[in-house]
């Protein structure tokens, strides 16, 4: 009679992890799995981004508050009383912040993707982690300052004499749309950027286009109506209506073209996050 | 078990660097040159490189090390040892080949990675260890003994960017000290701090090698990796030259000539630098034995040779050498003055050879280059060749004494030091009155 012959392994005996280092061609995973084991890092990036981001500072987190308020007043005298943009009725102060909240946000999480493997590269050439991690580093601490905006803004409604309506649940799923756009077009330029740096100058004017093609200093119903389909191609023309709906019931709630322009940026998300890992590896190779 | 912690087979790694730049002649030039830049800019980039644009870091490095054995890494600058533990951790990939890694991995490539300035101390321990790969646990659990070895008790608190640069590095390197993964690589930490704490991290060291754990260890400093390894693998050129222990592969890597312009020597007289009164023949700088190997040793005497013909009967002439190191720092000038026979003398035509000796302990470790002048009547330079040849200063860590860490100085002498007891007791007030009074 055969005994099978197996080998009991004694039970703290452990096999150390194996790694395989090796070229990597074309397109490789994404490696996500990867991003969430080092989950603490992130996290500890993040509090180093947020705690030294404000402590150079005379003036510390109040920046936060004054930021946006500046640039309010600033937008109030330029385009609400010597330009006379249109503003739906509501109060240009308050139509302008409710544009401005998503906007912002936006752009900080486009730039912080697409400043990431350049602005990390000291970082980059001396530990290894996953490189995603830096962008998404970048748009979660600007979560904070949109979160104190966003304080600041409601208080503001209430002096206005306004309430949020319901809509308000929607902020954090149009929030979300903000940041995978920032995040889409950054990682993109991400690449270029450590490659070519004429690209972060062409980055200042392609936002600065952006905005003004999204209705944030003016009212979207100054648009021709048969621009409008183009015009709502725009992700964020779609979040910052879809703001001042939900928070000052003016504008237009998240529609279909809500839906079709976030299905839109989904493949550059994606190829995004490809194109993101294919120029990571050799990163600190370039230059 | 015999398996190996760290498996290298074949590894390669290739840079491509960019083709040197052109000056444009004409004005003409230069404007199309700028206008055109982009598409030349992208059409250098798209197409395929060319193989004088690609740069071979590693040529192919095989080795295996069994877990528990400490390895050193030796080699010039350039050689590749750097780029070897990139790869390994996982910073940069491969051209080609592979390496198996069993076992978890910390690497020491710098200090303070990820520290930030405006952050205490405290935080900067969190941030800086789960960069290195440890988990809060982890931390949490060795924090008391992180902070009790840097010595920065009592400014956990305060953000670094107050720290002195001492004290940022004996945070930096006792966060570092104290990971616990099977492999360890480490590249020229231990070259920072001061002395006592140079010490201190060094024996850091060697406990964790005493640990079981596997060390790779890269240096420039012979004598800490003779102290700590008992096999060493030498990269020459991105290829292993010599692998075996220690004290064979470092005395070979230090005998070998590693640059070979420690002489320089014009064949033909009529190209030589001078004019017809006089001119140079040959500048060479030799080591202690005589050799011009392109490599001295701080323990012994260099001697540079100016070897010169005299053309014209009766020219008044004296040499003289100057000495930069590798930041073009002028470390040195030695003209003739001491040559009683022939300084400022009128020569009969013929061939001279001027020899200088620097004296055994005068220059630091690094590379210098020499710079040597042909002078007629103390005013006219006939000839001078700047940095006509160099010489890479090693050392054999003779005057050490246990210390090997990093030795500042531009210059480095071995100057005579005494001491002696002046009182038997300690309290006494006024020791140099107590002293006269004995």
């Amino acid at each position: 009679m055969d005994v099978p012959q197996t080998v009991t392994l004694p039970a703290t005996y452990s096999e150390p992890p194996v790694l395989v280092i090796k070229p990597s061609s074309g397109w490789s995973s994404l490696a996500l799995h990867e991003v969430w084991e080092y989950r603490e890092l992130a996290y500890y990036m993040l509090t180093r981004e947020i705690r030294g981001r404000y402590r150079q500072m005379a003036l510390g987190p109040l920046w936060i508050v004054l930021g946006p308020l500046l640039s309010i007043a600033m937008n109030s005298i330029i385009f609400g009383t010597l330009a006379k943009l249109p503003s739906d009725g509501i109060p240009y102060p308050l139509f302008n912040f409710a544009g401005l909240l998503p906007w912002t946000f936006f752009t900080s999480a486009l730039m912080a993707s697409a400043n990431s493997l350049l602005n990390s590269r000291g970082l980059i050439s001396k530990v290894y982690f996953p490189r995603l991690i830096i962008p998404i580093v970048g748009v979660l601490s600007n979560l904070v300052d949109f979160t104190i905006s966003f304080v600041i803004f409601l208080g503001m409604m209430l002096a206005y004499g306004y309430a949020p309506g319901w809509g308000i649940v929607l902020v954090p799923v149009m929030l979300l749309v903000a940041a995978l756009t920032g995040m889409a077009v950054g990682l993109w330029v991400s690449s270029w950027i450590v490659h070519y740096r004429d690209v972060s100058t062409l980055l200042g004017y392609v936002t600065r286009f952006w905005m003004y093609a999204t209705p944030i200093v003016y009212a979207a119903s100054v648009i021709p109506d048969r621009w409008m389909p183009l015009y709502k191609l725009n992700p964020m023309t779609n979040i910052v209506e879809g703001f001042r709906w939900a928070l000052l019931g003016q504008g237009r709630a998240p529609d279909v073209y809500f839906l079709v322009s976030t299905l839109l940026m989904l493949p550059i998300l994606v190829s995004g996050l490809y194109y993101f890992r294919r120029t990571e590896r050799n990163i600190i190779d370039i230059a | 078990m015999t398996y190996n912690a760290i498996q290298i087979d074949n590894i390669a790694k290739s840079y491509r660097i960019g083709m040197a730049d052109k000056h444009p002649v004409t004005r003409g030039e230069a404007v199309r040159e700028t206008l055109l830049s982009p598409f030349h800019y992208l059409r250098t980039r798209l197409r395929a490189p060319e193989e004088d644009e690609i740069v071979w870091a590693l040529r192919g490095v095989s080795f295996d090390v069994k877990p528990g054995e400490v390895v050193g890494l030796v080699g010039k600058n350039g050689a590749g040892k750097s780029t070897l533990l990139k790869i390994l951790s996982r910073i940069t990939e491969p051209t080609s080949g592979q390496a198996i890694i069993r076992g978890r991995v910390g690497s020491m490539l710098e200090v303070g990675t990820g520290f930030h300035p405006e952050l205490t101390g405290r935080e900067n321990i969190y941030l800086n260890g789960t960069f290195l790969g440890m988990h809060r646990a982890e931390i949490e659990r060795k924090f008391d003994e992180i902070v009790a070895f840097s010595g920065v008790e009592k400014f956990l608190d305060t953000p670094v960017k107050r720290y002195s640069s001492g004290m940022y590095v004996r945070l930096a390197f006792a966060v570092a000290a104290h990971l616990e993964p099977e492999i360890l690589l480490v590249d020229e930490v231990l070259s920072v701090g001061d002395a006592e704490f140079q010490k201190k991290s060094l024996g850091k060291m060697s406990d964790v090698a005493k640990e079981g754990r596997t060390i790779l260890f890269v240096s420039h400093n012979m004598a800490a990796v003779q102290g700590l390894c008992q096999r060493t693998i030498w990269l020459r050129d991105g290829q292993v030259e010599q692998d075996g222990p220690t004290g064979e592969v470092v005395s070979n890597y230090l005998k070998t000539s590693i640059f070979s312009n420690a002489e320089r020597v014009w064949a033909d007289l009529n190209d030589a630098p001078g004019n017809e009164k006089a001119r140079l023949v040959a500048v060479r700088v030799l080591d202690g034995k005589g050799e011009a190997s392109g490599q001295g040793r701080i323990e012994e005497p260099l001697t540079i040779e100016v070897e010169y013909a005299v053309l014209e009967p009766d020219t008044v002439l004296n040499i003289s050498v100057s000495v930069y190191d590798e930041k073009g720092i002028y470390v040195l000038a030695s003209p003739s003055n001491t040559d009683e026979v022939w300084f400022q003398k009128p020569h009969p035509a013929g061939r001279y050879l001027s020899r200088v000796v620097i004296p055994a302990n005068t220059l630091n470790l690094g590379s210098y280059s020499i710079t040597a002048l042909l002078v007629e009547e103390g005013r006219y330079i006939l000839a001078q060749e700047d940095g006509v040849v160099s010489v890479d200063m090693v050392e054999l860590g003779t005057y050490r004494r246990g210390y090997f860490g990093y030795w500042g100085g531009i210059v480095r002498p071995l100057l005579d030091w005494q001491t002696e007891q002046i009182n038997t007791d300690p309290a006494v007030t006024a020791p140099i009155e107590a002293a006269q009074v004995d």
